[in-house]
């Protein structure tokens, strides 16, 4: 167990190292900074005494020998003070570059995870990821920088002069100190397991606060905040279990270490001053030898403490890579056509598809929809409607059959010449951050104003958009909070208006509109597709009364289908359907 | 920063003990040169080889004590920090629930939540950091001053010259960075907000194939975050060598000066030596300040981001003395009575409504796109507070409702299907905790969703993925009707919420609706002339004020908004027939 999440940890190490390979350059620079910044202040001491040399007693003061000393004391503190400014802007840029790299490689993900993947994960878990385990890995790379180079030169410098001065006894060192190296990993091992599990349960918080924070209006309307809270607390009180633990194992590096470098300090006086006592070295030289291993253990104190930020570091990182790692969308096709001059046939033979592999849903789909046909679909809830519509996007690949459009298999196409052929609206509404301006204009962002605004007016969007306080400019707040829900379906529609696309795709997309408005918006519809196929999820009559085909779902099968005409004189499924509309609902 | 303090309050003792044991550790770790002095100076001059041997072990003991010293500290930062940061998310998280639509809109979800993960955790590391070096650092410091003054009055000027310039440096370097980190903190909130938008429209960013686009306004953010991290960093990057720069300039100014006071005899050149490697030592100590002072700047910014989330005030509180009302016979369940609303900004969304709704009545509410259909309903909870007017329940204004038994009273089903991630029975016991399975069911039933619940594997068990992903839009729907009906409440509230049913559905919920729920008042917003006609009284908006309210034959015969709206949905002898 203990071997496996080790060689993790080293493959999470060498991933890490892997995302600093760019920056190559500034490394360099910064190692380079880091040892010119240590040289010098190894220096300092050493001119320090000299200086002091030439003070020897009343009336004795060199003033003459001593000013060169002293400038050249200030010329090595200035340049040292300069490298190490240096060094530090080198490893804030290969860090600030990594981080926005990894948080690019995180997000590009997005674009890249099958649907399956985003619909199935907990959106505020990715939130945290992409936030604060980031956070995390850019504190761990700062803070190891600056202590792990400095340190490592520093010990490199200070064995030099030891080994000068006494090899015997810079061997006691050289031997004892990474026994503070080795409790330091000791302990890592400890940490690397909590810094983990601390990790997880942030991102569950962050996850529970997201879900309920942005349904604040459901969570009030069932006086459900007081339950709300009980559940965030427990899982307040977990991370705090956790959160102890960790800050507590990582602040226990730097003591343990610093005791056993004490240990050495005890152990390097007592061989030394035994060593006096039977004259092998003279006080001064133990007096040097003392100093000297304690500038030597002192890196070893910092570096330990840079062991544990690290270990959180690739906690958080290994958070990071498992979704950076989970399975793309199939790639392209090399040999993908793109689909140019769309004539809107549309078929699907012998499909079979299912969420889960336990719960078959679409079994046997064959659809035909010939050019410019307007196919309604209609059946129960639940019934299989909106999946034929993530089969047509290609949101999810069949499991077996055919998609054709154009007599051409979609997995033969690109996916975005593919899906730019429809043009779609879901009951579901998105609307991102932007102004009402950027939101129409989403499929073309280059629209010019008179065509956005003639969008907007096909969609009956433009009087209630002229009434907003900045009109089209009008920020929409985050989840389009300050709009209602039909205005938020007319700005989709007026979306869908601008980009004129060769097929539609209409899901439930005028649920939450006015009849009147919606008869309005149906028409601009009908002009815009003419002799253009499309598809329809819709519970309206009117709707669907004008479909040149009616295909009837149930169960993930299609059971009847024909014009609302043949379907009510078959006296089928579809006739059971209509009539209950009108079933007397006073009963 | 004086605000949250009150969250440290419970761990005053670790606030004190643990610099105090972190002060020991220091004091031992100043003895240790003494002991190390009385081997050279007793041990190796007398060639005692035993008292060597015994001060050495004096040496390790003095390491073990200052290492239980550090640990208890440490215990007790982690303690501190932790315990400080679990309080501060929770009353975040419980000020958060207070709060109503209008102020979480305004501060935006994704950046409340980054407030409660990423901003406490800045915090929770300051208060670590707080306990484990506040107090060395300045022993250390004012140490070696006392210690230089001991020696030299005369020198010692020389460290209180450079005290108010390092002082000033961290002064400098503060004031600069606040800003910048309050700023990195904004970005970090962009971040979020580009993320969580891109995981809910990921169907609409393939549809148009903006998969691109969208990266690119994610890398704009992105690339903001970066540069401003390095633009404090360079601030920060001054820090360590200003200080070093100033301390080694101050040595240089010793030794000149103190050449001069050895010339005339005043000093010995070993204090010059103890002069400077006290100076070295207040470096030291510098350099753990500067990296304080960079964890406090970074921790103000967000001390300030937390602060202005608790000092939001709710704008819809309970009045003192508010009591539930039973309601005495006759008076009408729901009443409202020349309403006025307006949002925060903009003109009134609802003017001059005033109907009454008797117990068992149902309300059909119909009317154009944004004619105030949901503002209307969302009075009755108290999700905001009428600008005049009031509105009634069981004969007391709302504000005098405690909200919590207001709420229990009404049922809501929000026209956005929004589920929960958990069971399928934890999503329909949030309005009815105490309810048994077969309260369930009946709700269930009720709501046209007992079908397909049995089918699910699992069933009342079944799992829900975040939103209600794994469900169809129609059945998301019926959830939240059986989750508003299985609190049995005396008003229900259904906000468009059979859009997505079919007809069959549709037809068949109303149905269950009136056998199943009797004496409540149920209001049922539609666009649907269908599914309000079989209303009891029909109140027909038009932008923002009330047209008409009656039967479904009255207002055909008498207004003309709510005929057009028929019209446009029946034929004409469908219309006729009602």
């Amino acid at each position: 167990m203990k071997k496996r999440t080790d060689g993790q940890g080293a493959k999470t190490m060498r991933r890490i190292l892997s995302l600093l390979a760019p920056q190559r350059a500034h490394l360099a620079a910064a190692v380079l900074a880091a040892l010119a910044n240590v040289g010098l202040s190894l220096a300092t001491p050493v001119l320090i005494g000299r200086a002091i040399d030439h003070i020897l007693g009343p009336g004795a003061v060199d003033f003459d020998g001593m000013l060169p000393v002293l400038a050249a004391l200030v010329g090595a503190v200035l340049a040292s003070a300069l490298f190490g400014w240096l060094m530090t802007l080198c490893t804030n840029t290969v860090t600030y570059r990594a981080v926005r790299d990894l948080r690019r490689a995180l997000f590009g993900k997005i674009s890249t995870l099958p649907l399956a993947a985003i619909d199935g994960a907990a959106r505020g878990d990715f939130m945290s990821r992409m936030t604060n385990d980031v956070d995390q890995v850019s504190n761990g790379l700062l803070q190891g920088f600056s202590q792990l180079f400095t340190g490592v030169v520093t010990i490199l410098g200070t064995l030099i002069f030891m080994f000068s001065l006494d090899p015997f006894i810079a061997l006691v060192v050289v031997v004892l100190t990474p026994l503070s190296l080795f409790v330091a990993s000791f302990i890592a091992g400890r940490i690397h397991a909590m810094f983990t599990r601390q990790a997880e349960v942030q991102g569950r918080l962050t996850g529970f606060a997201a879900e309920m924070v942005a349904s604040q209006k459901v969570v009030k309307a069932f006086g459900y905040e007081q339950r709300a809270e009980a559940r965030f607390d427990e899982i307040n009180k977990e991370l705090y279990h956790y959160g102890v633990r960790a800050q507590f194992y990582s602040a226990l590096t730097n003591p343990c270490t610093r005791f056993v470098n004490g240990v050495v300090y005890a152990a390097v006086g007592l061989t030394g001053a035994l060593s006096v006592i039977s004259g092998r070295l003279s006080v001064g030289g133990l007096s040097g030898f003392l100093s000297y291993a304690n500038q030597y253990t002192k890196p070893f104190n910092e570096i330990s403490g840079v062991v544990a930020e690290f270990q959180a570091a690739l906690a958080s990182a290994a958070r990071v890579f498992r979704v950076l790692d989970e399975a793309s969308e199939p790639p392209e096709d090399a040999q993908a056509k793109v689909i140019r001059d769309c004539r809107g046939m549309v078929e699907l033979e012998h499909v079979d598809f299912s969420y889960r592999p336990d719960a078959p849903l679409i079994q046997d789909l064959n659809v035909r929809a010939a050019p410019g046909q307007h196919i309604a679909l209609v059946g129960p809830t639940g019934c299989g409607k909106t999946t034929i519509i993530n089969l047509l996007m290609r949101f999810y690949d069949v499991d077996s059959g055919l998609v054709r459009v154009d007599g051409s298999d979609v997995r033969g196409l690109t996916r975005d010449s593919l899906r730019g052929c429809y043009g779609m609206v879901l009951q579901d509404t998105w609307l991102f951050s932007g102004t009402v301006r950027e939101n129409i204009a989403y499929g073309r962002p280059d629209a010019p104003e008179e065509e956005i605004v003639a969008a907007a007016k096909a969609a009956h969007a433009h009087s209630f958009i002229k009434r907003l306080p900045q009109g089209y400019d009008t920020p929409v707040a985050e989840n389009g909070g300050n709009l209602s829900q039909g205005q938020r379906q007319l700005l989709c529609i007026a979306r869908i208006m601008l980009t004129d696309p060769p097929m539609l795709i209409l899901d439930e997309a005028t649920s939450s509109i006015d009849t009147r408005t919606e008869v309005k918006i149906q028409r601009a519809f009908d002009e815009m597709m003419a002799g253009r196929t499309s598809f329809v999820v819709a519970h309206r009559l009117s709707t669907i009364r004008r479909a040149d085909c009616i295909l009837v779902m149930k169960a993930g099968r299609i059971v009847e289908k024909g014009t609302h005409e043949e379907l009510l004189s078959q006296n089928g499924f579809y006739a059971q359907l209509y009539n209950s509309q009108f079933a007397p609902s006073e009963e | 920063m004086r605000r949250l303090t009150k969250y440290l309050r419970p761990y005053r003792l670790q606030c004190i003990l643990g610099p105090a044991a972190k002060l020991i550790e220091a004091v031992f770790e100043l003895i240790v040169p003494l002991v190390m002095a009385r081997i050279i100076d007793v041990g190796i001059a007398a060639g005692d080889r035993g008292y060597v041997v015994r001060m050495s072990l004096v040496l390790v003991l003095l390491g073990f004590t200052g290492l239980c010293c550090a640990l208890f500290c440490q215990y007790s930062a982690a303690r501190a920090s932790q315990g400080f940061g679990t309080t501060l998310r929770r009353e975040l998280y419980h000020h958060i629930n207070t709060l109503s639509h209008a102020e979480i809109d305004r501060i935006g979800s994704s950046s409340m939540v980054n407030r409660i993960v990423n901003d406490v955790n800045q915090l929770q590391t300051a208060v670590a950091m707080l306990i484990r070096l506040v107090i060395r650092a300045p022993f250390l410091v004012i140490g070696a001053t006392v210690m230089a003054v001991g020696i030299d009055l005369k020198l010692s000027l020389i460290f209180l010259a450079a005290a108010p310039i390092i002082a000033f440096i961290l002064y400098f370097i503060m004031s600069r960075c606040v800003p910048y980190y309050r700023t990195i903190q904004k970005k970090l909130d962009r971040i979020s907000l580009v993320t969580s938008e891109n995981l809910q429209g990921v169907r609409v960013i393939r549809a148009f194939s903006r998969q691109e686009a969208e990266c690119r306004r994610f890398d704009a953010a992105n690339e903001d975050h970066r540069e401003v991290s390095m633009r404090v960093g360079r601030v920060n990057a001054l820090l360590n060598p200003l200080t070093f720069v100033v301390v080694n300039l101050a040595i240089v100014a010793i030794i000149w000066a103190g050449g001069l006071r050895v010339q005339s005899g005043a000093l010995t050149q070993g204090q010059i030596v103890a002069l400077v490697n006290y100076m070295n030592q207040i470096l030291l100590a510098l350099v753990v300040v500067a990296n304080l002072v960079v964890i406090f700047t970074r921790a103000a910014a967000s001390a300030a981001r937390v602060n202005e989330v608790l000092e939001l005030a709710p704008s819809v509180t309970d009045r003192a003395g508010a009591a539930p009302a039973a309601g005495a016979a006759g008076t009408p369940r729901v009443e409202f009575d020349g309403v006025d609303f307006a949002y925060s900004s903009g003109e009134n969304a609802l003017s001059g409504v005033s109907f009454t709704a008797a117990p068992g009545e149902t309300v059909g509410v119909i009317g154009g796109t944004g004619s105030g259909k949901s503002t209307l309903v969302s009075l009755i909870p108290r999700f905001y507070d009428v600008k005049s007017g009031s509105v009634r329940v069981n004969g007391v204004d709302v504000r005098d409702w405690p909200s919590a038994a207001l709420r229990a009273q009404v049922g809501v089903v929000p026209q956005q299907a929004v589920l929960f991630s958990g069971t399928l029975r934890d999503n329909l016991k949030w309005g009815a905790p105490q309810a048994d399975d077969a309260a369930l069911w009946a709700a269930l039933e009720t709501a046209q969703a007992a079908d397909f619940v049995k089918k699910l594997p699992g069933g009342l068990d079944a799992s829900i993925l975040q939103g209600g992903q794994n469900l169809s839009g129609g059945q998301r729907q019926r959830l939240t009707i059986a989750r508003a009906l299985a609190g049995r409440p005396d008003i229900l509230i259904l906000d468009d919420s059979a859009s997505a049913l079919d007809f069959a559905t549709d037809a068949a919920l109303r149905r269950a609706l009136r056998r199943d729920v009797r004496g409540a008042t149920v209001f049922l917003v539609s666009q649907r002339v269908n599914t309000v006609r079989g209303a009891d009284k029909i109140v027909v908006l038009d932008d923002g004020a009330v047209a008409g309210v009656g039967t479904h034959e009255e207002l055909f015969r008498s207004c003309e908004a709510y005929r057009e709206i028929c019209l446009s949905q029946l034929t004409g002898e469908e219309a006729e027939r009602a």
